[in-house]
């Protein structure tokens, strides 16, 4: 990487240092709190999808009804275009480090589950939908909550952060065992 | 804590517009930082890689105190959420277990699907099912669990007397010594999801 001193080499590494990049989200969090006076979240918008896409397999009248949906309805408003500022900024950086590929079966999991894509992406549907109801549970998920919420000192960000790992951890072990193989 | 009386300085269609950008800048600080890759996501709770970790921590740091000058000087409001103890308990107990099984969380989720992950994009489907399912218990859940140990929309300084500033004094001494142990234990076994 003797490339790396200048801007394009930069801009094509695949991975930047994680504290440059924490500390460049914390202070993208500066700009949220102070410019458009919200704070980074995500999953609250992505419940006006689910409504969204719940309308034609429950009926309008089920989700016009529902005090949830109402109450997150699906709008073009600035959770929404975030979400796709994500997607669109996902995009542009796996493009531009040229790292864009197909994954169906990720290395860690084939490992330890094997080649299958059914088994996978089953496993991450269901993983897709606990993640969901999770967040809005707890009325945030990582962003939202572990981020925005504990760098506010909020009580409810710190005890989703610390019960998140917890409960990550004993899964992991559920899930991966507790070996630390010599590995590839 | 300080509010603004004052109209946000972007807002209406400009808003809109800095949703886009600033969206686009965490999409691309998720995915440049390995986050929006299943295997760093799951070695982290395997404590394999310390990628999400340092990550997080840094930003709440760094995040914070700026947050915190700012709100002092009279520039940024602060948006708590409600703490519903027990929500958020279990809310963050099935989240963990999500997370795990799925290997991201909702953004890094976009990003990782917007960038070729089509186990991914399953897994958003997922999260519409799943936000479907709480839509529909929302009224069971709004009656028996987010009124249990709902203390509102406190944070540590309000319950615990110690000023926010000790608290990120605390937190940059905290977050120091993890990075350090962290170092050494990857240096001994460096992670091997860079993929």
């Amino acid at each position: 990487m003797t490339s790396a001193s200048q801007p394009s080499g930069f801009l094509r590494q695949a991975r930047w240092n994680p504290y440059l990049v924490g500390a460049s989200i914390g202070i993208l969090s500066w700009i949220v709190f102070g410019l458009v006076d919200k704070p980074l979240g995500i999953t609250t918008a992505l419940t006006g999808v689910a409504g969204a896409c719940a309308t034609p397999v429950l009926g309008a009248d089920t989700v016009s009804a529902n005090a949830y949906f109402k109450q997150h309805a699906f709008k073009w408003d600035y959770g929404m275009l975030f979400l796709v500022g994500v997607a669109l900024g996902g995009l542009i950086s796996a493009l531009v480090s040229r790292s864009f590929r197909a994954e169906v079966v990720p290395a860690v999991w084939r490992e330890r589950f094997g080649p299958s894509a059914a088994k996978r992406l089953a496993a991450a549907f269901l993983g897709g939908a606990l993640v969901m109801f999770g967040a809005r549970l707890a009325d945030g998920c990582t962003s939202g909550n572990g981020i925005s919420g504990s760098l506010q000192l909020a009580v409810g960000g710190w005890t989703f952060f610390l019960v998140l790992f917890a409960s990550g951890i004993v899964t992991s072990l559920v899930l991966f065992g507790a070996g630390r193989s010599a590995k590839n | 804590m300080n509010f603004l009386a004052v109209t946000p300085p972007v807002s209406g269609s400009a808003a809109l517009v800095a949703a886009v950008v600033l969206g686009a800048v965490f999409g691309v600080l998720l995915h440049r930082g390995g986050v929006a890759n299943y295997n760093v996501i799951v070695n982290q709770f395997r404590f394999r890689d310390f990628t999400v970790l340092k990550i997080m921590m840094t930003a709440i740091v760094v995040g914070g105190i700026g947050v915190l000058a700012l709100n002092s000087a009279g520039l940024a409001n602060y948006h708590i959420k409600p703490a519903n103890m027990l929500g958020v308990v279990l809310g963050a107990a099935v989240f963990g277990v999500g997370m795990v099984l799925y290997g991201y969380c909702p953004g890094t989720a976009i990003a990782a699907a917007a960038s070729g992950s089509v186990h991914g994009l399953v897994g958003l489907l997922g999260t519409v099912a799943g936000g479907t399912l709480y839509a529909l218990s929302f009224p069971w859940i709004s009656s028996h669990i987010l009124p249990v140990g709902a203390l509102g929309k406190v944070r540590l300084p309000d319950v615990t007397g110690v000023p926010a500033i000790v608290w990120f004094v605390a937190l940059i001494a905290i977050a120091i010594t993890v990075f350090i142990v962290v170092e050494k234990i990857e240096r001994r076994a460096p992670p091997s999801s860079s993929s």
